[in-house]
């Protein structure tokens, strides 16, 4: 049977040239790259040539470059960070309501411990808007964190104007990247990020490995306790191998980005009208154009989305949901509640996520799949009108 | 973490489908939680289940609870129907993840519902209502409710 991994936003396949510059690391030079002997100093070497890479994929300094041990992490660093670095300043945090839980239920353990949050809503297509950031700083507020592009709908926020609008008011301002990087252009200095979360393996990197990005000046509690890797900024002795394989990675996506993002546009797009045109009452997730190149969200509705992803895994075709059945919750995604749908509709979402290595041929195969599932489901599901196929 | 069980009676769902000449019809749960059946029964004049369809909107345990319920209780008499427990459909799927159970009861309810509604068009009401007051057989360990 075929095989089609369109799950990419879960996690990417290693690249093989990301394995091959990795796989020293995992064998001969294995020293601890805090040592000051040759074995330790090749260590470090490897873990320096990634900071550079990282750095100029995002046109940022060495220097501003902190590895963790994933974008969670490097998430949490900033939120509590942040919380706790100026707890003089004020106790009050804007983020939105479509954000992963790493910012979310950040955000909530901070609740807890007094600090106000506002979650600002989106609109239908998922965006926020500059002036409802405004609106919302106020002399208490000490961050802004919004995501620059949304993991489940794919939809692309304005973070270039939303971090100038906290510039105005002197407001720091954070972006979880970890669906952008790779694959949309992330320039720091241009848009004005000062901190920003990343993780190799939603770019064919390793997993276990991410980075944070702190603007210089800014200096954050290191998140985990311990030694003075990372210059005090991230204790815990370095995942060597990972950092080598993240900092490569970067690389490659970054300068394939291009081709890259133009040949997944080109079938992202077939693929959704492909679906639009097959199967009746559909409706797509996330703005139409302010989208990833690798996103796809449809709520096929009068079925459930758990169905729909065991019927695709059935025909060898890798996909995700928001459904409640997915999230071990009775509610279904956040998200696709933000946007305004129905706990109906969003309960049947499926979503499918390109990767490198997707073909043409594998969109061919959904479009030949996928509306059959859909047929077979509503078929068999007592609130799909007659009719509806 | 579904069983291979559970898998083909989600691929090769039994009996499924509306029934035209059904004389008991049960819907239960609702769309906001993710799940519905729907019940169809041909009961015989001697109180045969003669034949049964389903229709379901839900997760894959959904559709194969709703499947197995009408395999074990096909060709039963309605007294032996309304003995099925949900337990004896998780069993008879050689078990469901505990966050899925609920999807077994709402197959034990759907049974139930459809033979009330047979009472019901029978003009026997008190039956009717007997059946609909039978407790679910299991505890509900968390409400299946929305805020």
């Amino acid at each position: 049977m075929r095989k089609v991994y369109l799950d990419n936003a879960a996690t990417t396949a290693l690249s093989p040239r990301v394995l091959e510059k990795m796989t020293p690391y995992l064998t001969g030079i294995y020293g601890n790259a805090s040592s000051p002997h040759s074995f330790g100093q090749a260590a470090r070497a490897g873990v320096e040539h990634a900071r550079e890479q990282v750095a100029k994929a995002i046109n940022a300094e060495p220097g501003e470059i902190v590895f963790t041990g994933c974008g969670t992490e490097s998430d949490d660093t900033v939120l509590f960070g942040a919380a706790e670095r100026y707890a003089k300043k004020g106790d009050h945090i804007i983020t939105t309501n479509v954000e992963h839980h790493a910012i979310l239920h950040a955000c909530a353990a901070l609740e807890k411990r007094g600090l106000r949050v506002t979650y600002l809503p989106v609109d239908k297509d998922g965006l926020i808007t500059p002036e409802q950031v405004r609106d919302a700083i106020t002399d208490k507020t000490i961050l802004v964190s919004v995501m620059a592009a949304n993991n489940e709908i794919g939809t692309i926020m304005p973070i270039k104007e939303i971090a100038s609008v906290c510039h105005e008011r002197g407001v720091l301002f954070h972006t979880d990247a970890v669906q952008a990087i790779g694959h949309i252009p992330i320039d720091v200095k241009a848009m004005g990020i000062d901190m920003l979360s990343m993780s190799a393996h939603k770019f064919h990197g390793p997993k276990g490995v991410g980075v944070l990005y702190e603007r210089k000046g800014i200096r954050l509690p290191s998140y985990i306790i311990g030694g003075e890797q990372e210059k005090g900024r991230r204790a815990g002795t370095e995942n060597v191998a990972g950092i080598v394989g993240l900092g490569e990675a970067i690389e490659l996506a970054t300068a394939n980005m291009e081709e890259t993002s133009k040949r997944m546009i080109m079938l992202r797009d077939k693929l959704i009208a492909g679906i639009e045109a097959s199967i009746p009452e559909v409706k797509l997730n996330g703005h139409r154009t302010k989208r990833l190149p690798n996103n796809v969200n449809f709520s096929i509705k009068y079925i459930e989305g758990e169905s729909i992803l065991l019927m695709l895994d059935m025909n060898g075709i890798a996909a995700s949901s928001g459904s409640a059945c997915t999230s071990g919750s009775l509610d279904p995604s956040h998200v696709l509640l933000a946007l305004g749908l129905t706990h109906e509709v969003a309960h049947g979402s499926v979503r499918l996520t390109l990767g490198d290595d997707t073909t043409e041929e594998d969109i061919d195969y959904v479009l030949d799949v996928l509306p059959k599932v859909a047929h077979r489901l509503r078929a068999m599901s007592p609130i799909c009108p007659a009719g509806v196929k | 973490m579904y069983t291979e069980k559970v898998l083909d009676h989600f691929e090769h769902p039994r009996n499924v489908g509306a029934l035209d000449d059904a004389n008991g019809v049960g819907t239960v749960g609702n769309a906001k939680c993710g799940d519905i059946m729907q019940m169809f029964l041909k009961v015989n004049d001697d109180g045969i289940i003669e034949d049964v369809g389903f229709k379901t909107f839900g997760c894959g345990a959904a559709i194969a609870t709703s499947s197995m319920a009408t395999e074990l209780i096909k060709g039963k008499s309605i007294d032996e129907a309304l003995k099925l427990t949900n337990s004896a459909v998780v069993e008879a799927l050689e078990g469901l993840p505990p966050q899925k159970i609920h999807c077994s009861v709402l197959a034990e309810e759907a049974v139930r519902s459809a033979i009330a509604d047979y009472y019901r068009n029978k003009g026997m009401e008190d039956k009717a209502r007997e059946v609909e007051n039978i407790k679910c057989s299991h505890e509900h360990e968390e409400p299946h409710e929305h805020k």
